[in-house]
């Protein structure tokens, strides 16, 4: 999440072997996140954090690590700010692409960015998806919010089956894995990993603790 | 498939996830209206279920002199409110759509209330969420909705009023949506739901015309109802809408105008005009009239906000009060706090014959207004 931890939680996360970061841009109200993102972005708005505020935050990051930057956000920022323009100031802040939860696919073409896929998807909506996205396809492991599950979602399995068969696009899977055990089986699936709600609760108890965390998942994935 | 707009508002803003559910629900729909089965099956349990046609009465002390105010008497609904049209018309569908188990959000608890209303009636699993500051101040309608076998989940967090009662309806239904159907309560949220909503509050304007027509061989100069999501007043306006010389006034909370304070922004799926501040962030409404206290309103009302069709002014809690008072003193009618604001308005519109929806009965409210 954005804020001004952020630049020293990414390079600790860089560090511990991510290779890619989400950064959240908060939104009051995130239909498609579950406690733990809603209570990280409640925080951040709390300390101020709007839009203008995340891109700065994300030249800082752009600074302080390698791996590619991704904004995680909602429409009504877009809306807000003027959707051209919020794409290409996240760009010229260092953003690789972009991630807009609420957007389907048909909405807002013009906005180049990750599309998420989900097991309810039906094959022509995960064409559409596979088509247009940037670079890789975000597969949605449940029906569901963001936030850990006891188990790896067995619709994830099904999921990467049909999308295959659509596209070569990398497929990175995201949205209720929590654990090195779970990161590994999906791995085994997908072509990546997502883990956000619980990148966030390690990154409570600060950079070293995030740092172990990744590093983790990082050896499962090995 | 392609999604209903009001002008630039409306559309479907949510993850991927439920677009499939959305497509469903709009087949379903468009399948289900047609159909005359549906049709009577409505019909039927609308007069005997739910008792209407709801009679028009005007009013003899509460109006003004030189003035004729006439109430649409939503409030003699089973359940005491118009939200029961919407719900009945809605899990008629449900069931065609083979879904067991309802989620809905409520504010007031009118809704909530409705919907466990016909899950009872209907036997299927009911689940409704309601922000605790609304299970304070809605007491009696929590009490009403558990008797009637559904479950009431208390939403803690942030303004724990029907914004995040509505976030967390659409969040159970996003983990659900194989088994179950979201029972929206306005017409509000992603298409199709504001059209469904509308479609099925319709028969409140529809009705009215008819008796206005009857009763006084014309129709009124203006016609006057409350918007917090904007349900009675799409369903009153929806009657009169073609009727040009027919002025059409919303009224919202003063402290919840998202027509009259508003900005474009996206929320619960929708864009439309809402309380939100210049980084898109939504901004916390403040009402005494729980049903009303909502940052955001359907899509269609911002539509004829721009196109100058209807017109939208505001009630404060103060004269919401106050016109609670006067009509249960001068006509023997509590009404509740959410159309007491497009009465308060009723006594100084610029009319003559002011029809006005009286959108719900106010028992749910005495505790709230004898605290004032």
């Amino acid at each position: 999440m954005a804020g001004p931890e952020a630049p020293e939680l990414a390079r600790a996360a860089e560090a511990g072997g991510a290779d890619l970061i989400e950064i959240g841009f908060p939104f009051s109200d995130p239909l498609a996140d579950g406690p733990v993102i809603r209570r990280a972005a409640e925080k951040a708005l709390a300390a101020g954090m709007r839009t203008a505020a995340c891109l700065e935050n994300l030249r800082t990051i752009r600074d302080t690590v390698d791996v590619p930057l991704v904004p995680m956000t909602y429409a009504s920022l877009l809306e807000a700010y003027g959707w051209e323009r919020f794409a290409s100031e996240a760009r010229a802040a260092g953003a690789a692409s972009l991630i807009v939860a609420d957007l389907p696919v048909d909405v807002h073409e013009e906005i180049i960015r990750v599309q998420l896929v989900a097991p309810t998807s039906e094959d022509d909506r995960i064409g559409l998806a596979a088509e247009r996205t940037d670079g890789w396809l975000y597969l949605v492991t449940v029906a569901g919010t963001t936030g850990a599950r006891a188990e790896l979602s067995p619709a994830l399995a099904p999921l990467v089956e049909r999308t295959r068969a659509l596209t070569d696009k990398p497929l990175y899977a995201g949205f209720g894995i929590s654990t090195p055990a779970q990161a590994s089986a999906a791995a085994e699936l997908a072509d990546g990993v997502v883990v956000g709600s619980a990148a966030l609760l390690a990154a409570d108890d600060g950079p070293a603790a995030l740092e172990r965390f990744v590093g983790q998942l990082r050896v499962a994935l090995a | 498939m392609t999604t209903e707009t009001y002008g630039a508002y409306g559309g479907r803003y949510v993850p991927e996830t439920l677009i499939p559910a959305l497509d469903e629900l709009a087949r379903g729909w468009a399948e289900t209206r047609a159909d005359p089965r549906y049709r009577r099956e409505l019909e039927h349990l609308a007069a005997r279920f739910i008792g209407r046609p709801s009679p028009l009465y005007e009013t003899e002390r509460f109006a003004p002199p030189g003035r004729r105010i006439v109430l649409k008497r939503e409030d003699l609904n089973h359940t005491g409110a118009h939200k029961i049209n919407n719900a009945l018309g809605q899990i008629l569908l449900a069931r065609r759509l083979g879904k067991q188990r309802i989620v809905a959000e409520t504010g007031a608890g009118q809704h909530g209330v409705a919907t466990a209303t016909v899950c009872a009636r209907f036997g299927l699993e009911c689940v409704v969420y309601m922000g605790s500051e609304d299970m304070r101040r809605q007491h009696p309608n929590v009490e009403r909705m558990r008797l009637l076998g559904a479950e009431v989940t208390p939403v803690e967090f942030g303004t724990k009023t029907l914004k995040e009662a509505t976030s967390e309806a659409i969040r159970d239904w996003i983990a659900n949506v194989e088994t179950t159907h979201y029972l929206i309560g306005s017409c509000v949220g992603p298409a199709p739901y504001p059209s469904i909503v509308r479609e099925l509050q319709a028969v409140i304007g529809d009705e009215a015309r008819a008796q206005m027509l009857e009763t006084y061989s014309r129709l009124p100069d203006a016609v006057v109802a409350c918007v917090g999501g904007g349900s009675n007043a799409i369903g009153l306006f929806a009657g009169f809408v073609d009727d040009v010389d027919v002025r059409l006034v919303g009224v919202e909370a003063a402290g919840a105008a998202s027509l009259g304070s508003g900005r474009p922004a996206v929320l619960h799926g929708a864009r439309s005009s809402v309380l939100a501040d210049e980084d898109g962030q939504v901004l916390d409404a403040h009402s005494i009239s729980a049903g009303l206290d909502y940052p955001g309103v359907g899509p269609e009302h911002a539509a004829l906000r721009d196109s100058g069709r209807a017109e939208y002014v505001t009630a404060t809690d103060e004269e919401a009060l106050a016109a609670f008072r006067r009509l249960a003193e001068t006509e023997g009618i509590i009404p509740a706090l959410e159309p007491a604001h497009a009465l308060a308005r009723a006594l100084d519109v610029d009319a003559e014959l002011i029809l006005v929806g009286l959108s719900g009965r106010g028992d749910k409210d005495l505790a709230e207004v004898l605290s004032h």
